[in-house]
C-alpha cells in the first residue's frame, strides 16, 4: 500500500501560499492512495496554467500538454492502454475558453477518465484577466467595467454534453473533495469535477470566504444524482447558496469497449505485423 | 496482350458526368478490368467540391507497358451527359469515339466529322432494368468493352465484387453490363482503338491513399485519428473499412487539433500512431506538432496537398506547402520530411516514417499532394516483407535499479523511452523545458544541455535520411536536359522524358524524395540545362535548393491551375529550352 509521501515529487513548487491547488494536490493523491492505484498505472494529463504544474508535483505519469488539448490527449492514452487510469486537469481557461469545443466530444464519447477543473474563475498565470467562468460584472485587467459576459457554467455545459458523472467540490473542504475525486475516478466513464478553487492572489472576490458562507452539501438534503433534471436544476443554482457533491451520475459502456482493435486488450500491448496480404488482395 | 491506341501504344479514356453520376466508381472499375486483362493502368479523377452537379471526370490511361500519367488526349470518351462533350471534344484524337446516351443528344451541332458518336441507349436500357439512373454508367462500361475488345467478364467480375452482398444489385448491373455490350457488339464499328487482353498479372490497382494507409498498417500503427478533409479523407475510410483485421483504433476527431493531440497521446503511450490532413488542417495541427517534438513523442502526419491559400481549390492539385512542412510550427526542432511521388513510394515512405519517428523520437511528415493520393495506379503487389520495423530505443521494461528519466542524456540525443505501466517507470513527457526526470525547468544550463541533446539527433537522422535514396534519378545516363522535381510530378516528367526520347533529346528527371532534412549531393545529377518543375507558383523547392547547394535554376515549369502537368507540356517546355 502506497503512502501520500509516495505520491510526492522534489519539484519544487511554485503556487502562491494558499492556493486553492494545494488541496487539489493533496486530495488527489489522497483519493488514489485511498483507491489502491499504483503509481504506474495512472496517467495525468495537464495543459496550460497553473494548474499545469500538477504533472511536475504527482509522482504519476503525466502528459504535460499544450493550452486547451487535455482531452484529446487523454482521450488517446486511454484507447492506447485502458489499462491505465487517466485523470485530465485542467484550468477554467484551459477547460472553459480554448478547450471548451473538446468536452462535450469527450463527453458524448464517455471517455473512461476523470476530468478535474481548477477553476478560479481568473487567469492567474497570466496575471489576471478575466476567465469563461468569471461571473458578470466581474473587475479584471481585461474586463475593467466588470465583465459583460455570462459566465460559463461547468455543469451545465458537461450535463448537456452528455457527461455521465458531474460533480462539484470545494477547495475549502478537502474530506468532500477525496470523496468526489474516488467516485469520480472509481467511475467508469467520463467524470468531470468542477473544483471550485480560490485563486489568492487575482480573484478577491471568490475567496475561502465567500464560499465558506454559501456552499452546501447535495447529499445532505437527499439530492437524486440518477435525475437528470434534478441535477440540471442544482447545476443552475449560484447565488447566496451554492451547492457541492455528485449532480448526476449514469452507467454507459465507455468508449474504448466499442473499438474492435480492443477486443484483445489494450492496444499497446499488440503485435505490430498485421497480415496485409489480405488486404492486398482486395487490390489485385 | 497489346494496347493500340490512336496516337501510340497507350489507350487514354474519359468517362465524364455530373456529380452524383458514379464517374468516379466507373472509372475505378474500368482501371481495374484493363489491369486484370494484362495492362498497367493509370486512373485520374477530376471532380469541383460539390455533391450533385458539376462536371466530374475520370481519366484511364492504360498500356502495355507502365503509365505514370494521363495524357491530354482521349481515344474514347463516355458522356454521361451532354456537357461532357463539349468540354472534352476537343481532346479527343482524330478517328475517336463518342459514347452517348441516345436519348437527349443530338451529335449533328459538334463540328468534328472526325470523331464517331457511338450512341447507346443508356437511360432506356435501365428503365428496362428497372435500375437506377446512376446505372447508365454500368451500360457504358458494357459498351466500353464491346467498342475496344475488352472481355466483359472481367467488368462482371469487378460489378460482382463492388457490389458484394448485395445480389440483386450485382445482378442488374451485370444485365446492364451485357445490354451495353450487346449494343455496340451488334454494330460493326470498326473503331480503331483497341486492347487484345493477356493472361492476368499478379498487380494491384489502388491510389496513393490507400497506399499511404496500407504502408501505415504494414508497419503497425495501430491508432489513426482523423478529421475529414479532401484529399487524405480516404485513408480515414479505409482505416475505418479494416480496422477490425487490422488492429487498428481509428478515431473521426472533433477537429485536426484534436486529430494530432489524439496520436500524441497515444504515441506517448506506446502505440504506433498517425494522422492525416491537407494544408487547411495542418494549420490547426502545428501546435501539436511542436509538442511532439518538444516531448520527444513520435509522430506521424500525412499532409496532401490541395491548392491554397485557405479553402483554395478544394478538390484539385498543388505544391504550394512544402516550406510550410519543412518550417511550419513554432520552435526549433528536428523533423523528417518524405515526398512520395507514386503509389509505390507512398506505401513504403509511410511504412519507414514510422521507423523514423520512434528512432528519433520526433515528428516525421509525409507530404504528398492529391495528384499522388487520389490518382490510382497499377504497380507489383507491395512487399510487406520488406517493411521493417525498428522501434529505435523504445523500452518494456525498467529494473528499478536506477530512477528512470524520459529525457535522459545520451551521446545520440534520443533517451530511453518507456511508455506508461511500464514497472518501475514513471514516465512524464513535458512540453515545457524540462530536466531528464521530466519536471519543469527554465535554468539556464539546463535548458542549453536539453537543447543540445535533441539536437544532437542530427548526424544520425541524416545518416538515415541518406539511407533511403532521398535523390532518385529516372532516365538518361548523359543528359541535355535534367529536369528537377518532387511529389507527383514525377509521373509526368517521366513519361515526358520518354517522348523526348523519340525525338532525340536525351533528359533525366531528378526527384527530391527527401525534403528535411535536405539530402546531401544533388548538384552532382544537375547535369546539361536545369528545368525546375513544380505544381506551385513560387518554386518553394528551387528556394530549398538555393538555400541548402547555392544552385539556382535559370528555367522553370510551373503549373498552379489545380491541375497535374500533362507529359506533354513539359515535353514542350524541354524542347523550348534545349
Amino acid at each position: 500500500m502506497l503512502s501520500m509521501k509516495d505520491f510526492g515529487t522534489p519539484a519544487a513548487n511554485t503556487w502562491c501560499p494558499g492556493c486553492g491547488n494545494f488541496a487539489i494536490l493533496m486530495t488527489v493523491k489522497q483519493a488514489l492512495v485511498g483507491l489502491g492505484l499504483r503509481r504506474e498505472e495512472v496517467v495525468a494529463v495537464t495543459g496550460i496554467g497553473c494548474h499545469g504544474k500538477f504533472t511536475d508535483y504527482i509522482n504519476v505519469n503525466g502528459i504535460h500538454t499544450i493550452h486547451g488539448r487535455v482531452l484529446p490527449a487523454a482521450t488517446a492514452v486511454k484507447l492506447a492502454n485502458h489499462d491505465l487510469t487517466v485523470i485530465g486537469f485542467a484550468g477554467d481557461g484551459d477547460a472553459f475558453n480554448i478547450g471548451l469545443g473538446h468536452l462535450a466530444h469527450a463527453a458524448r464519447r464517455n471517455v473512461d477518465m476523470t476530468y478535474v477543473i481548477h477553476d478560479n474563475l481568473i487567469y492567474g498565470l497570466t496575471t489576471g484577466q478575466t476567465s469563461p467562468t468569471s461571473k458578470k460584472g466581474f473587475v479584471t485587467k481585461t474586463s475593467p467595467r466588470g465583465s459583460f459576459e455570462t459566465g460559463v457554467n461547468p455543469l451545465t455545459q458537461a450535463l448537456t454534453g452528455d457527461a455521465s458523472f458531474v460533480a462539484r467540490t470545494f477547495a475549502g473542504e478537502p474530506q468532500h473533495m477525496t470523496e468526489v475525486l474516488k467516485k469520480a475516478i472509481g467511475h467508469t466513464g467520463f467524470a468531470l469535477v468542477d473544483v471550485l478553487q480560490p485563486c489568492v492572489t487575482f480573484n478577491r472576490v471568490n475567496t475561502y470566504q465567500f464560499y465558506k458562507e454559501r456552499v452546501y452539501k447535495l447529499e445532505d438534503e437527499g439530492h437524486d444524482a440518477g435525475d437528470f433534471d434534478a441535477a440540471y436544476h442544482k447545476a443552475l443554482e449560484w447565488g447566496d447558496r451554492i451547492p457541492i457533491g455528485v449532480f448526476y451520475r449514469e452507467q454507459r459502456p465507455p468508449y474504448h469497449t466499442s473499438f474492435p482493435a480492443l477486443k484483445d486488450g489494450p492496444l499497446v500491448g499488440q503485435p505490430l505485423k498485421p497480415d496485409v496480404e489480405k488486404l492486398l488482395d482486395e487490390l489485385r | 496482350m497489346k494496347c493500340s491506341g490512336l496516337l501510340d501504344d497507350t489507350v487514354s479514356i474519359i468517362i465524364g458526368g455530373e456529380a452524383g453520376q458514379g464517374i468516379s466508381r466507373s472509372g475505378m472499375l474500368l482501371g481495374k478490368a484493363l489491369m486484370r486483362a494484362g495492362f498497367h493502368c493509370f486512373g485520374e479523377i477530376d471532380y469541383p467540391s460539390l455533391i450533385r452537379g458539376g462536371h466530374n471526370f475520370y481519366r484511364v490511361r492504360a498500356s502495355s507497358r507502365e503509365v505514370h500519367s494521363p495524357t491530354p488526349h482521349t481515344d474514347l470518351l463516355v458522356a454521361l451527359n451532354e456537357e461532357t462533350v463539349s468540354i472534352h471534344l476537343d481532346s479527343v484524337n482524330e478517328g475517336g469515339g463518342i459514347i452517348v446516351d441516345e436519348k437527349g443528344f443530338d451529335p449533328g451541332e459538334t463540328g468534328r466529322d472526325d470523331v464517331a458518336f457511338y450512341p447507346v441507349p443508356m437511360t432506356e436500357i435501365v428503365k428496362e432494368l428497372e435500375g437506377p439512373e446512376i446505372m447508365r454508367n454500368t451500360v457504358a462500361l458494357g459498351a466500353v468493352a464491346a467498342l475496344i475488345g475488352l472481355s466483359l467478364d472481367t467488368l462482371k467480375e469487378g460489378v460482382a465484387e463492388t457490389f458484394e452482398g448485395r445480389p440483386r444489385i450485382v445482378e442488374t448491373n451485370v444485365e446492364a453490363l451485357q445490354r451495353g455490350w450487346e449494343h455496340v457488339s451488334e454494330h460493326d464499328y470498326g473503331f480503331q482503338c483497341t486492347v487484345e487482353p493477356g493472361t492476368r498479372p499478379d498487380r494491384i490497382w489502388l491510389t496513393g491513399n490507400e497506399a499511404v494507409a496500407l504502408g501505415a498498417l504494414a508497419a503497425g500503427c495501430r491508432f489513426y485519428s482523423a478529421y475529414p478533409m479532401t484529399p487524405a479523407s480516404p485513408v480515414l475510410h479505409y482505416m475505418f473499412a479494416h480496422d477490425a483485421e487490422s488492429g487498428v483504433a481509428v478515431v473521426q476527431t472533433e477537429s485536426e487539433i484534436s486529430a494530432i493531440l489524439m496520436a500524441v497521446g497515444a504515441s506517448y503511450s506506446g502505440v504506433r500512431s498517425m494522422t492525416s490532413t491537407s494544408g487547411g488542417g495542418f494549420c490547426l495541427m502545428t501546435e501539436g506538432l511542436s509538442l511532439a517534438a518538444m516531448t520527444e513523442t513520435p509522430l506521424v502526419v500525412m499532409l496532401a496537398q490541395r491548392p491554397g491559400p485557405s479553402t483554395g481549390l478544394a478538390t484539385y492539385s498543388g505544391q504550394g506547402d512544402l516550406l510550410f512542412a519543412v518550417y511550419g510550427a513554432h520552435g526549433e526542432f528536428q523533423r523528417v520530411v518524405l515526398a512520395p511521388g507514386d503509389v509505390d513510394q507512398c506505401f513504403h515512405m509511410t511504412a519507414e516514417a514510422f521507423n523514423l519517428a520512434e528512432r528519433f523520437q520526433i515528428p516525421v511528415i509525409v507530404l504528398t499532394d492529391k495528384n499522388v493520393v487520389e490518382s490510382h495506379k497499377t504497380t507489383e503487389p507491395f512487399d510487406a516483407s520488406r517493411v521493417e520495423i525498428d522501434r529505435g530505443k523504445l523500452v518494456t521494461e525498467w529494473s528499478g535499479d536506477d530512477e528512470y528519466g524520459r529525457y535522459r542524456i545520451t551521446e545520440d540525443g534520443v533517451s530511453p523511452r518507456a511508455t506508461p505501466g511500464t514497472l518501475n517507470a514513471l514516465v512524464l513527457a513535458n512540453s515545457n523545458e524540462h530536466v531528464e526526470r521530466g519536471f519543469s525547468t527554465s535554468d539556464s544550463e539546463l535548458t542549453r544541455m536539453m537543447v543540445d541533446k535533441r539536437f544532437r539527433k542530427t548526424p544520425r537522422i541524416r545518416e538515415a535520411v541518406e539511407a533511403l535514396e532521398p535523390i532518385r534519378v529516372y532516365g538518361a545516363e548523359d543528359p541535355d536536359i535534367t529536369l528537377v522535381g518532387w511529389g507527383s510530378t514525377k509521373g509526368p516528367a517521366l513519361e515526358a522524358i520518354g517522348m523526348l526520347e523519340n525525338e532525340g533529346v536525351k533528359a533525366r528527371y531528378v526527384q527530391v524524395a527527401v525534403v528535411e532534412p535536405f539530402p546531401d549531393g544533388l548538384p552532382q545529377y544537375l547535369k546539361g540545362k536545369t528545368i525546375l518543375v513544380e505544381n506551385n507558383r513560387a518554386s518553394p523547392l528551387g528556394t530549398l535548393i538555393k538555400l541548402n547547394t547555392g544552385y539556382g535554376f535559370e528555367h522553370v515549369a510551373l503549373r498552379y491551375d489545380g491541375r497535374a502537368f500533362t507529359p506533354h507540356e513539359i515535353r514542350d517546355r524541354v524542347l523550348e529550352v534545349a
